[in-house]
């Protein structure tokens, strides 16, 4: 954009027109206190090749996922992002399209969130995906609301405390407000208690929500799981990780009835924590009940294939009053990056990426685990993610991790609704297919003496 | 049920009254004008229904219209069949495709509804 600014006579002019004297008459509404009373203190004006370089000497200051060994986890992960994703991204065609999934929509953006929908029902098995929602954690709750009005149940929600913490945080906000009990159940050795769970549901349950893998990384018995929300006739959400679907059963094959998930896996990078991409799909006979909107496939009359909107008859801008969500925000572009990624991997890619991270993962977790007061909290099967137990001081641990380029995390303490026993000595350690072994060679030798 | 014999709401749902019973739906000039019908959803027993507000809504391929109760009351039953059978409503919407009985709490709701003829009339004035 470029600047522009104003001669005093434009000012004089303006002011004038509007019948003000000065542009301190303007200001007035804002009382005296708040009022800055004297010269913003900028430095001297750049000359615009000055500017450049410090703007460049600012943003090299910026530490990125590529420019260190990145071990983080905790719901975003570096995973390998082929260039082409950028390359079809950066189209301005996509890039520059605002609220691409109106209905004066390009027939380019439906097809690609028509693409987005099939894939993510292939992914997960379900019958239905929507065209894409805000980030993992509102996804969460969406389903959660959705399973209210499927089952007609609205005082009780039923969470596994191994549920992302987050997760939990946002529905707790959502819910704040509302006649909905949210009951959490505390998370058993990083894993659900069965027949702990199975006392929390009821009648009156709308849905048992579930993460799989968990936040700790530790698998979850998603069929018996199901089968307990079932038996009470509530419905099963479980938030997965979409990369480990290349390797784990399909939610749909498990029971599940509505599956969410954070799409940032899939081709988006970590970017500093957002924007991501909210993932919900569901079993054709709950459609009606879904948040947002699905793009459906039709034929015009000239019997050409054409997209069109679907199913948006409770989105806020048609019937407000009815809509099923005030927060569906559609992520177009990150729902397209995804697609793009999806489609290129194909299954057999997919299943590449997920085992080379759960391999690599497993390797790591034996390397560090090996050294002397670094063990597994959790003792269970996992898959890209693991929790260490490091009872010396799971700081100076990390610290020496950091010192040598290394990022792991997140530290447990930074959740207050874990365990305390398990949050003061734990630290989250994800790898994924882009670590090498020489890699996970050097953090082992790294904290091997912190 | 005799469409002659029914009371009828400016927004073209039927009551029929049995003791302190009603049942309702829409009319046949309503089922015709919204063509064809994809979806309904339908109140569950135990809802209270109030008089002028919506108590579901139908939806055809060309709009999503509400569905307003001419009677307060607590719904006692719903048509279950009826959302995977929309043809039912089209063909019979005044037998097989009732929507919901409802337990009137105040029989005088229907003192302002209009009888058949008053309705013809204004389903003409309407077109």
């Amino acid at each position: 954009m470029s600047y522009l600014f104003n001669t005093p006579q434009q000012t004089e002019e303006m002011l004038a027109a509007i019948g003000v004297g000065s542009v301190e008459d303007l200001l007035e509404q804002i009382p005296e206190s708040l009022r800055l009373d004297r010269k913003l203190d900028l430095p001297a004006p750049k000359s615009e090749l000055e500017l450049e370089q410090h703007v460049r000497d600012l943003a090299g200051r910026n530490v990125t996922a590529s420019s260190r060994s990145c071990f983080l986890g905790g719901g975003a992960y570096d995973h390998f992002v082929p260039s082409v994703v950028d390359e079809i991204a950066s189209r301005g065609e996509f890039y520059t399209a605002y609220t691409p999934y109106q209905a004066e929509a390009s027939q380019g953006s439906l097809q690609a969130f028509f693409e987005f929908q099939t894939l993510i029902c292939q992914l997960t098995g379900m019958d239905v995906s929507n065209a894409s929602l805000y980030e993992g954690g509102t996804a969460v709750s969406e389903a959660a609301f959705m399973a209210m009005r499927v089952t007609n149940r609205h005082q009780r929600v039923v969470v596994l405390g191994t549920v992302h913490p987050e997760f939990r945080q946002v529905l707790h906000t959502y819910t704040d407000l509302l006649p909905c009990e949210i009951v959490e159940i505390p998370c058993q050795d990083g894993g659900a208690d069965l027949n702990l769970v199975k006392e929390q549901l009821d009648e009156k349950t709308a849905c048992l929500v579930v993460q799989q893998p968990n936040f700790f990384g530790c698998l979850e018995d998603v069929r018996e799981l199901s089968e307990l929300a079932h038996q009470v006739g509530a419905l099963s959400v479980v938030s997965v990780d979409p990369i480990s679907l290349g390797m784990l059963e399909r939610p749909g094959n498990l029971g599940v009835d509505i599956v969410v998930a954070e799409g940032q896996p899939l081709g988006i990078p970590l970017q500093y924590g957002g924007p991501y991409l909210g993932i919900l799909a569901c079993r054709k006979e709950y459609v009606r009940k879904i948040p947002g909107r699905i793009v459906s496939l039709a034929t015009d009359r000239n019997g050409k294939r054409c997209f069109v909107l679907g199913l948006q008859t409770r989105e806020q801008h048609i019937r407000r009053e009815k809509a099923t969500s005030n927060i569906c925000t559609n992520q177009g572009l990150l729902a397209l990056r995804a697609t793009v990624y999806m489609s290129l991997l194909g299954a057999d890619g997919l299943n590449r990426v997920a085992e080379l991270s759960c391999r690599k993962a497993h390797y790591a977790a034996e390397q560090l685990t090996a050294l002397d007061g670094v063990e597994l909290m959790f003792p269970q099967p996992f898959f890209k993610e693991f929790v260490l137990r490091v009872e010396k001081g799971v700081e100076r641990f990390t610290d020496a991790a950091r010192e040598a380029g290394f990022d792991i995390g997140p530290l447990l303490r930074q959740f207050d609704s874990i365990d305390p026993s398990v949050r003061s000595q734990g630290v989250l350690v994800a790898v994924t297919e882009c670590r090498s072994r020489d890699e996970i060679d050097a953090l082992r030798d790294a904290v091997r003496d912190f | 049920m005799d469409p002659s014999q029914l009371k009828y709401a400016r927004t073209h749902e039927w009551v029929h009254l049995e003791g302190d019973v009603a049942t309702i739906g829409i009319s046949k000039f309503a089922v015709e004008e919204l063509t064809d019908l994809v979806y309904i959803d339908l109140p569950t027993p135990g809802d209270q229904l109030t008089k002028g507000a919506t108590f579901g809504e139908v939806e055809s391929v060309k709009a999503v219209s509400d569905l307003y109760s001419p009677v307060a009351g607590e719904v006692v039953e719903a048509n279950n069949a009826l959302p995977d059978d929309l043809a039912a409503l089209s063909d019979d919407p005044y037998g097989k495709g009732w929507m919901v009985r409802v337990k009137v709490s105040n029989a005088s709701d229907l003192d302002d509804l209009m009888d058949a003829i008053a309705y013809e009339e204004f389903c003409k004035s309407q077109g």
